[in-house]
Parts: C-alpha cells; sequence; structure tokens
C-alpha cells in the first residue's frame, strides 16, 4: 500500500481530486425527480413564450374585428377562439405571457433581494437590531397579503410599476422572516463560531459561511412566492390596479372575458387555465428543489 | 509578527484568568426579565503556563464549555479578565484578532463545526485569509497541514466535510486549529464523540503536533482516563466554580475535595475485584439558577458538616501546587475534619 504514503508538501494544489459541489448534487437529484424536470419543462417553456411570444405569435394580438368576436375554440384561424373584441386569442395568451410573467416574478425577485438582506441582517446582529427590524416587519404581516396589495396599489394609483412595487412589499416581510430565521440558525452553528474564532470580522463570516448556507432556503421559499404572486398580480389587473387594455395580460384578460363568461364559458377560462398551469409549475419546480435540498448529503 | 513572539519567558504563565463569570439572564416574565439568572460559570481562577497541557473536568452542566467559549471570547463575561502572556485581551493591550491569531479552538461536534458548503482546503485556509495571508498561500499551507494531520492533500482538499468520517473530519478540524499557528489550543471535548480506536489515533495526533509545534493545550473533558494520559495539570469543575485544581497524578491518586474522590471512584475498574456497585454519587448536580448556599458540593457530600451549608470555602487561587475549594481542608473552617486555626502565623 504504498499509496497512503503523505507526500511531500504540494505547493500548487492542481492534481487535487475534487468532489461535486454542492449544487451540482442539489441538480443530480432534481433530475432524479420526475415531477420536478415536467414542472421545470413548463416553466422553461412558458420562459420561452415571454421571451419570444411576440415571434411566435400567429396573429397580432393588438388586431380586433368586430365581425368575429366570441368565436368557440376551434374556429378556422383562430385555434383558441376570439375575445369580446375578437382579438386572437392564442396570440393574446403567448403574448400576454411576458407581461404577466414579468409582473409575477419581478416582485418576488426584488423581494428576495431586499428581504434577504434584511432578514440576514436581522438574523445575524440578534439583540435590539434584530427586535427592532422584526417588529416593524411584523406590522406589514399582520395583514393578510391580497389586501396589503390592493390597500398599497389603491393608494400609490393604478399602473405596472404601482404594482410591481406594491407586490414587493408584500412579500419583503414575508422572505426577510424565513431569512432572518435560517440565518439565527446559521448564526449558532459551530463553524460561525469557528470563525469568528479566527478573528473573522461580522461582514466576512456573513459572506463565506453564512450566504452559502442560508441563501437556498430562502431561494427556496422565495419560488414559492412565485405562484402567489402572479395569482396577486392577475388580481391587481383584474381589478383595474395594474395593467392596462389593450395590453395582454393573463389577469386582466380574465376581467374583461368575464362578461363573456355565459357565451363562450371555455374561451373566458383561457387566461385562468395559464395562470393556473403557470403557478401550478412554479410551486411543483420549488418543491422539487426544496426536496433536492434539503437531502444532507 | 513581533505581536505573536513569547513575551514574559517561559515563566510567565500563558493565559491567566482572574475572577472569570458568566451569568446568563432567564427570559420570563412580562418583559423578559426577573426569571433568575443562570450562574454558569462564577468567579473561576487559573492559569495556564507555557508548554503544559491542562486538563478540565467535571459533569456536564458544570460549566466547561462556558469557560472554553469565554476563554476563546466567543462570549463576553459578565465579569473577570483573560490576561494573554501578561496582555488583557480585548483592551488596547491585545487586540481580539491578535489574540485569535495565537488561540485556537476545536470543537465537540466535528460536522457542526465544519461549513458543509466549503471543501476542506478552503476551510482550512479560511483563518490565514482573515490575517491577510494571500489565498495561494494560504491553500499551500492548508495542504502541509492536511499532510502533517495524516490526510493526504491530493485525496481530500477538495472534499466535502459530508464526504469524511468522524475522525477525518476531526483532523480536519486540528488543522484548521493550527492554520493561524497559534500558541495555546483549547480542545472542547475534542475526542469525545470519537469512538476508542479513532480518539486514540487523534490524542497521539494531538500529542505529536504539540511537541512539533510548541503548543499549550487546555484539554475539557468528562472522560478522566483521557485527561489523566494527556494532562500534566487538572482542574475539576463543579457547577460553575473550581473545586480543585492540581498536579495530574497528584490528583489523581491523592485527590483532596471529596467532589474529585467521588469523580475518581466512578471511573470503572479493569480489575473486578476493584469493581463497586454502588453508585459514587447520589443525584443530579443542583440548578446552576439557584445553586445551594454555602458549599455547593454540600447537599451531595459525604462529609458534609452544618457548617458547609453555611459558609463557602476560600474559592483556588490561580498559582497554587494543588488546592480544594474545601472547608475540611481548610484551616479554622469550623469543620469537625478540618485542622485547627493555626496560631503561629
Amino acid at each position: 500500500m504504498n499509496s497512503i504514503t503523505i507526500e511531500s508538501p504540494s505547493k500548487v494544489p492542481a492534481e487535487a481530486q475534487r468532489s461535486p459541489g454542492y449544487w451540482a448534487n442539489v441538480l443530480s437529484r432534481l433530475r432524479a425527480d420526475k415531477v420536478a424536470v415536467g414542472a421545470g419543462i413548463v416553466v422553461l417553456l412558458l420562459l420561452g413564450l415571454a421571451l419570444f411570444g411576440p415571434w411566435i405569435a400567429p396573429a397580432d394580438p393588438y388586431q380586433s374585428s368586430m365581425l368575429s368576436r366570441l368565436k368557440p375554440i376551434g374556429t378556422d384561424g383562430y385555434p383558441l377562439g376570439t375575445d369580446e373584441l375578437g382579438r386572437d386569442m392564442l396570440s393574446r395568451l403567448i403574448v400576454g405571457a411576458r407581461l404577466s410573467l414579468f409582473m409575477g416574478l419581478t416582485p418576488v425577485l426584488c423581494a428576495f433581494v431586499i428581504g434577504s438582506a434584511i432578514g440576514i441582517l436581522a438574523g445575524y446582529a440578534g439583540g435590539w437590531v434584530n427586535t427592532a427590524i422584526m417588529r416593524t416587519i411584523d406590522v406589514f404581516y399582520a395583514f393578510p397579503s391580497v389586501l396589503l396589495a390592493i390597500a398599497l396599489s389603491g393608494a400609490l394609483g393604478a399602473g405596472i410599476f404601482n404594482s410591481l412595487l406594491s407586490l414587493t412589499i408584500v412579500f419583503v416581510p414575508q422572505i426577510a422572516r424565513v431569512a432572518e430565521a435560517v440565518t439565527a440558525q446559521a448564526k449558532g452553528r459551530d463553524y460561525v463560531e469557528a470563525a469568528r474564532a479566527s478573528g473573522a470580522n461580522a461582514f466576512t463570516i456573513v459572506r463565506v459561511h453564512v450566504l452559502g448556507n442560508v441563501l437556498g432556503p430562502i431561494f427556496v421559499y422565495a419560488t414559492s412566492l412565485i405562484a402567489v404572486s402572479l395569482i396577486l398580480a392577475s388580481g391587481l389587473s383584474f381589478l383595474g390596479l395594474g395593467v392596462k387594455p389593450p395590453e395582454p395580460e393573463w389577469g386582466l384578460m380574465l376581467n374583461t372575458l368575464r362578461t363573456a363568461i355565459y357565451v363562450q364559458p371555455w374561451v373566458a377560462a383561457l387566461p385562468g387555465a395559464m395562470i393556473f398551469i403557470t403557478s401550478i409549475a412554479f410551486n411543483l419546480l420549488s418543491d422539487g428543489l426544496r426536496s433536492a435540498m434539503d437531502n444532507k448529503a | 509578527m513581533s505581536d505573536i513572539d513569547d513575551r514574559g519567558g517561559p515563566a510567565q504563565p500563558l493565559l491567566t484568568i482572574r475572577g472569570l463569570t458568566k451569568h446568563f439572564a432567564l427570559k420570563g416574565g412580562l418583559f423578559g426579565q426577573g426569571a433568575g439568572t443562570v450562574r454558569a460559570v462564577d468567579g473561576v481562577d487559573f492559569s495556564v503556563m507555557k508548554g503544559e497541557t491542562l486538563g478540565v473536568v467535571g459533569e456536564s452542566g458544570c460549566g466547561k464549555s462556558t469557560t472554553a467559549r469565554l476563554l476563546m471570547q466567543l462570549i463576553t463575561p459578565s465579569a473577570g479578565e483573560v490576561v494573554f502572556d501578561g496582555r488583557t485581551v480585548g483592551g488596547r493591550e491585545l487586540s481580539l484578532k491578535d489574540f485569535h491569531r495565537q488561540v485556537q479552538m476545536v470543537f465537540q461536534d466535528s460536522y457542526a463545526s465544519l461549513n458543509p458548503r466549503l471543501t476542506i482546503e478552503d476551510s482550512i485556509a479560511f483563518g490565514p485569509m482573515v490575517h491577510g495571508v494571500p489565498r495561494r498561500e494560504a491553500l499551500g499551507r492548508a495542504h502541509d497541514l492536511l499532510a502533517r494531520v495524516g490526510l493526504a492533500p491530493a485525496r481530500f482538499a477538495g472534499r466535502y466535510p459530508h464526504e469524511l468520517s468522524g475522525g477525518q473530519r476531526q483532523r480536519i478540524n486540528i488543522a484548521r486549529a493550527l492554520a493561524l499557528q497559534p500558541r495555546l489550543v483549547i480542545l472542547d471535548e475534542a475526542v469525545s464523540a470519537l469512538d476508542k480506536s479513532v480518539e486514540a489515533q487523534v490524542l497521539n495526533l494531538l500529542m505529536d503536533l504539540k511537541a512539533e509545534f510548541g503548543l499549550t493545550y487546555v484539554f475539557i473533558s468528562h472522560d478522566l482516563q483521557v485527561v489523566r494520559y494527556l494532562s500534566d495539570r487538572v482542574m475539576v469543575m463543579y457547577l460553575g466554580q473550581v473545586a480543585e485544581l492540581g498536579p495530574a497524578e497528584a490528583l489523581f491518586t491523592d485527590p483532596l475535595h471529596p467532589y474529585t474522590k467521588a469523580l475518581l471512584s466512578s471511573m470503572p475498574a479493569i480489575d473486578p475485584d476493584h469493581r463497586t456497585e454502588q453508585a459514587p454519587l447520589a443525584g443530579d448536580p443542583p440548578n446552576p439558577i439557584n445553586p445551594p448556599p454555602g458549599c455547593r458540593f454540600h447537599p451531595r457530600c459525604a462529609l458534609a458538616a452544618p457548617v458547609c451549608s453555611q459558609r463557602a470555602p476560600q474559592p483556588v487561587p490561580a498559582r497554587t501546587l494543588h488546592a480544594a475549594a474545601c472547608l475540611v481542608h481548610e484551616p479554622g473552617s469550623g469543620h469537625p475534619m478540618a485542622a485547627p486555626q493555626s496560631r503561629a502565623a
């Protein structure tokens, strides 16, 4: 067994045997999860629609036609029928993906950045800093998210930017709470103690030892909020607080088509179906991600 | 690097602890106060000489680990000071960062004390990089240390903690502690979680490293055999206080404090003729929230006299050859077994 003799100190760590990193392991476990893979494919397709929608759409989503209003699904030239102004539903659903996903993802992304920063600060600082931040957060947390989103949007005024802003404000407290909890947990671990014992300052410890162990769980929680955000954003548009007509956006389309629910129920249900599929896909992907990351090894 | 050189010469203790105290306030009540305090460590004095191994023993809950964290300045003491090689720690004399370059700690839980997201080499190189060593050099040092603790760097440097066994991980924790080239290493139950064969290997490694790098150890353990094997001097703690402090051989062969005697008789004897069915110590240690009045050990003590519940014994002084905090060994204390007050002095 010559192989276990200890060789002389090597200055260049080049020939070192590498193990796959944590995220490589998560990815390989995620790939074994059929539901998550399916959900991931749906999410990718939706993102593809959002990116390339205008080029994929068979017709102009803004072109209305008084003669072909509320055609049923399967009509010649209108595979998914037409809406109350005679616009091609398929094209509007495809082009609408961009705005709908933008309205759903942006607030979660912004809230992820802001909420993580606030939560990690509160969790790592502890003491009165933690109390001050978390009790302030609790004030927002006390409101039901739908109510808070509508109240903020109403106060700020209708419009895309304002509804993005209000949704971000809705999600920041939720993400901050999760971030605070996981950071406080990580702070108590021995490896953070060991890092403190090596004389590192708080910033370095957070950067090297806390972030890597904390961002994963926060990210998973944030992805589970995407579905909620999509529905809330659609709801705001439905109430006339978000996107304005004639922009194609699923929530707004659901609103304008609701008068036609007795005439063409299947066509009227299509935007709702898109919202449903999207939120289910994001939720399943998030679930898969969580169980893939839960594994200790 | 003059900061970390030997300053006071071999006669000056490397570490002197004076009146170290840590009280944890219990939360409770409407405004989170008034629920009492846990006296985890209550007025501990001792010193660690250069190059020695000081063993610290006691039951769980006696304040061993709190003492370790206080020494390491991971928690701030309620009172008392830590003096490192003649300089008070945390003040103007010796900054915390310079202190931490010279004093390192190995934790009990080998898995929890390694960041699961960092490779072994990054974990070891972290400390030197904090102190301004360039990454390449720090990694080189990490590889040297891996080889020194018996793990081939080519095989282990790029691995993650979960891929290794408990013994391997504890070797890595030792390598990490040594990466800053410290003078004092605090080993807080560092081998307690390992099985016996691995424990022996790691203990031998610790002894070799001590000789090679001229280290000083504070070895905290509940395992009396290991402490006896490793230590030059031993400190026995009971309920946050020092019960007895003395040279290892003297303390194990001729213990002064009744608590030490009870502890030693709780060691399972290998010879069946010396085994005893009788439990040497009855009951659990009292609650450190409301320690008993007088001597804290008197409710469980075989030698307890009425005076023991009224009068606290003198604490063990830091500079002593062998002493116990017990009224029996205090002349004129009023204990029937104590020597009368010497009139000559």
